[in-house]
């Protein structure tokens, strides 16, 4: 099979990325954002949870959330390749809310087969869900889980569960007797308990998730299957984000030293300043045309969907570390300030350069496809 | 049928099917002497003898110059030269030698030429039969190209010219160069005016072409040296003074950039080929020992390898993206860091290739005991000939932040 040469990005996806675009720039302004999310500044503070749901409604009502359910299950069925240009949009205006990890939960569930229609159908509906499939370690392996699935009820708890405190409903990873299951349940379900983390990002919520004998309806007694199927959209579509935060950083950072005047010159005039800017961009270009690239072959060649998606979030994960570094750096002492705000993008990237697994951790399964695995 | 041709408008459509046909009938058959790996790089008479027969059956079919209008001996199509081309690669004929004049004269001449000397000059420039070579570089004027100080001194209706041009890749075939020099001291930019020069006509007679070594030990490139070389004012391109603006069209064709697509050909394989990729490089690491086991092995080796092999998509993948104009931020983002991309990849995967080497790397050329017949080494010292020409990556560096970024010009 092969790609489109246009990436399959056509008249419908220009359309949905550019009304993202003046969504968010009309109603949801960074100076909004700081004041919504950074209004504690104390370290120690507890995580919150501040998020606009007046604007995510409408988002629901535009249908965004329903874009990755399949037309079967009531869903709209757009292309991965679309869906990652409004994923963009929202990493350039770091809206907080549980768009990414609705899609990320929509993108297994349509890999389960039978058993994710009804999940589905909530998700058409406009419930929101999130993976709860991590372990304490953080392993990005999915075979590794610390919860249990024992005649239909979960025990044990989920790590780095995204927007936990968000969503309406969390798909579960669970060891049983003869493997690993999914499972679908609600997150005010009794037994269940979300313990929020205090992060360092301000712009989202993460918590761990107890189950204590939570019964639960099981997705797919093969949960593997589905989710090493779905991973590479999971990838991809973090990297759109990093990517439209990255330009953000950038165009931000382009501002500011062009009017920001030392030595009776722009800072942005001195090569020392001027070319690294320049690798931010050339960064920020691989980085989304590898997103592109791992979006379309997600649909249009399933083959190469994981090794294009490692590129993708690879190189996403070292413009999300350079583009936030240089960002603050050419700030200057304002850049190293709590009213500035190139610190709200600054610990989104952090966050995202991690989540999902880091540049490394990507390069080394690339490496296993393209080269071989090491006996 | 590819994708590519599925999005034909009708004309395209149309010609491609030509391209097709004719190009299975007329592919030229593998020729008798060894090809070098680049036009810039042709060395005797017989290789130019084969390359130029070829590009003027490609311009005779009508293949080359698609897009330009019929009476300065283009085509007369619209946006045909794209297909052109990409039937020619698929085709793996051979590239085409006339590679400076169709990148860079031809689009220089179409818009600052008069009539007649474009149907003058651009038939025989497209057929291949006039080598054009480009006089821009002097030992004094590099990164910093509008301090060129070769000279033209007004005499009646003719110019007489005196300077030294260097790295004048094929000016030894050349019966034209594009000349960019100076008609008035006083002014740095506007100073600058811009000829057309027959200086094969001239050699020995006002005009020196002398090889230059290169750091590998190959030539392909020259020195031009004028010493009161007469040419007539009908040989100046667009008016005088306007030399700077005029090269900014040269530039920003030979980086890609520019509005017409130069017509290119190319995927049959030379003997010699050896591509500077991480294919290759992959390869190399497998077949490679170290610490007693395949270097493709080593935990670093194979992050190094899967950097670059990212970069290398990256880029194939800016060329594709550059095609869908909603995925643009900016018309000339992505075109133009084209060169510098490709260089500096290069240049880093034949580094990492030497690395990988590690003692045998020492091996040149001549050993019989190098590995890849010391091929590794030399595209290493080569690459720097691409960091370095048709502007510096310090120079395109400054290109993307001024243009593109929109960043204060740096002195």
């Amino acid at each position: 099979m092969t790609q489109p040469d246009n990436f399959g990005f056509g008249e419908e996806a220009a359309m949905l990325k550019d009304s993202a675009r003046k969504f968010f720039s009309e109603h949801f302004p960074t100076d909004k954002l700081h004041r919504m999310v950074a209004a504690d500044t104390n370290p120690e503070r507890m995580s919150t949870s501040e998020w606009d749901r007046e604007l995510w409604q409408q988002m629901v009502e535009l249908g965004w959330t329903s874009l990755a359910v399949p037309e079967s299950a009531g869903g709209i069925g757009m292309p991965v390749v679309a869906v990652a240009g409004l994923v963009e949009e929202l990493g350039r205006a770091a809206f907080p809310c549980p768009l990414l990890s609705t899609l990320n939960a929509t993108y297994v569930l349509a890999a389960c087969g039978g058993g994710g229609e009804t999940a589905l159908a909530e998700i058409a509906e406009g419930r929101t869900a999130s993976l709860a499939i991590t372990n304490r370690q953080g392993s990005w392996n999915t075979a590794d889980t610390d919860v249990l699935c024992t005649q239909g009820k979960l025990s044990g708890t989920a790590w780095f569960v995204q927007d936990a405190r968000k969503v309406d409903r969390l798909l579960v990873s669970a060891q049983t007797s003869s493997g690993q299951g999914l499972y679908w349940v609600a997150t005010d379900a009794a037994g269940l308990t979300v313990e929020p983390d205090a992060i360092v990002d301000l712009t989202r919520d993460q918590a761990h998730v107890s189950f204590d004998n939570v019964a639960a309806e099981e997705v797919s007694g093969d949960g593997l299957v589905a989710l090493e199927h779905a991973m590479p959209a999971i990838w991809t579509l973090l990297a759109a984000d990093i990517t439209g935060a990255a330009e953000w950083q950038l165009q931000t950072t382009v501002e500011y030293v062009s009017t920001r005047q030392q030595f009776e010159h722009p800072l942005g005039f001195f090569q020392a300043v001027k070319h690294p800017l320049v690798n931010v961009m050339i960064q920020i270009d691989q980085c989304k045309s590898l997103v592109y690239n791992a979006a379309c072959a997600y649909d249009a060649e399933p083959a190469r969907a994981a090794e294009t998606a490692h590129m993708a979030k690879a190189a996403a994960s070292e413009t999300a570390a350079f583009a936030s570094g240089r960002s603050v750096q050419y700030h200057g002492g304002i850049g190293f300030t709590w009213e500035c705000f190139v610190h709200l993008y600054f610990k989104r990237q952090k966050h995202s350069q991690l989540l999902w697994g880091d540049a490394a951790w990507h390069r080394a399964k690339l490496a296993d496809i393209l080269v071989g695995e090491v006996a | 049928m590819s994708e590519s041709a599925r999005q034909d408008t009708p004309e395209q459509a149309e010609f491609r099917q030509f391209c097709r046909q004719w190009l299975q009938a007329n592919k030229p058959s593998a020729p008798s002497v060894r090809l070098p790996l680049s036009p810039l790089e042709i060395m005797t008479q017989p290789q130019m003898d084969y390359l130029q027969e070829w590009q003027k059956a490609a311009y005779e079919a009508g293949l080359v110059g698609c897009d330009y209008p019929v009476d300065v001996g283009g085509g007369g199509r619209s946006d045909c030269q794209r297909v052109a081309n990409e039937e020619m690669i698929r085709a793996r004929t051979p590239f085409m030698p006339n590679v400076i004049g169709l990148g860079m004269a031809a689009p220089t001449v179409f818009y600052h030429g008069q009539q007649a000397l474009k149907e003058r000059l651009l038939p025989r420039l497209f057929s291949g039969e006039d080598i054009w070579c480009q006089g821009f570089s002097e030992p004094g004027a590099g990164s910093d190209l509008a301090s060129v100080q070769t000279f033209a001194e007004r005499k009646g209706d003719k110019w007489v010219i005196n300077g030294h041009k260097v790295w004048t890749s094929l000016a030894h075939f050349a019966e034209w160069m594009i000349l960019l020099l100076r008609t008035d001291k006083s002014h740095k930019y506007d100073g600058l005016s811009y000829f057309v020069v027959p200086i094969r006509a001239a050699l020995g007679n006002g005009v020196t072409v002398r090889p230059l070594i290169k750091i590998t030990g190959e030539t392909g490139f020259n020195e031009v040296i004028f010493e009161n070389l007469e040419v007539d004012d009908s040989y100046r391109l667009d008016e005088l003074g306007k030399g700077w603006q005029v090269a900014m069209t040269t530039l920003l064709h030979e980086r890609g950039a520019g509005e017409l697509q130069t017509p290119r050909s190319g995927g049959m394989k030379s003997k010699a080929t050896h591509a500077t990729n991480t294919g290759n490089l992959i390869e190399l690491a497998r077949n490679t020992p170290r610490n007693g086991r395949p270097a493709a092995d080593d935990a670093v080796i194979r992050d190094r390898m899967m950097q670059l092999v990212i970069r290398e998509h990256g880029l194939a993948q800016n060329q594709r993206r550059a095609r869908v104009s909603a995925l643009q931020d900016h018309p000339l983002r992505l075109q133009l860091q084209n060169k510098l991309l490709a260089s500096e990849i290069t240049q880093d995967t034949a580094a990492l290739a030497v690395e990988i080497e590690g003692a045998s790397a020492s091996l040149y050329l001549g050993d019989d005991n190098a590995p890849a017949g010391g091929q590794w080494p030399m595209a290493y010292m080569n690459s720097y000939g691409m960091t370095i020409a048709a502007g510096t990556s310090e120079v395109q560096r400054n290109i993307l932040g001024e243009r593109v970024l929109g960043l204060a010009k740096s002195k």
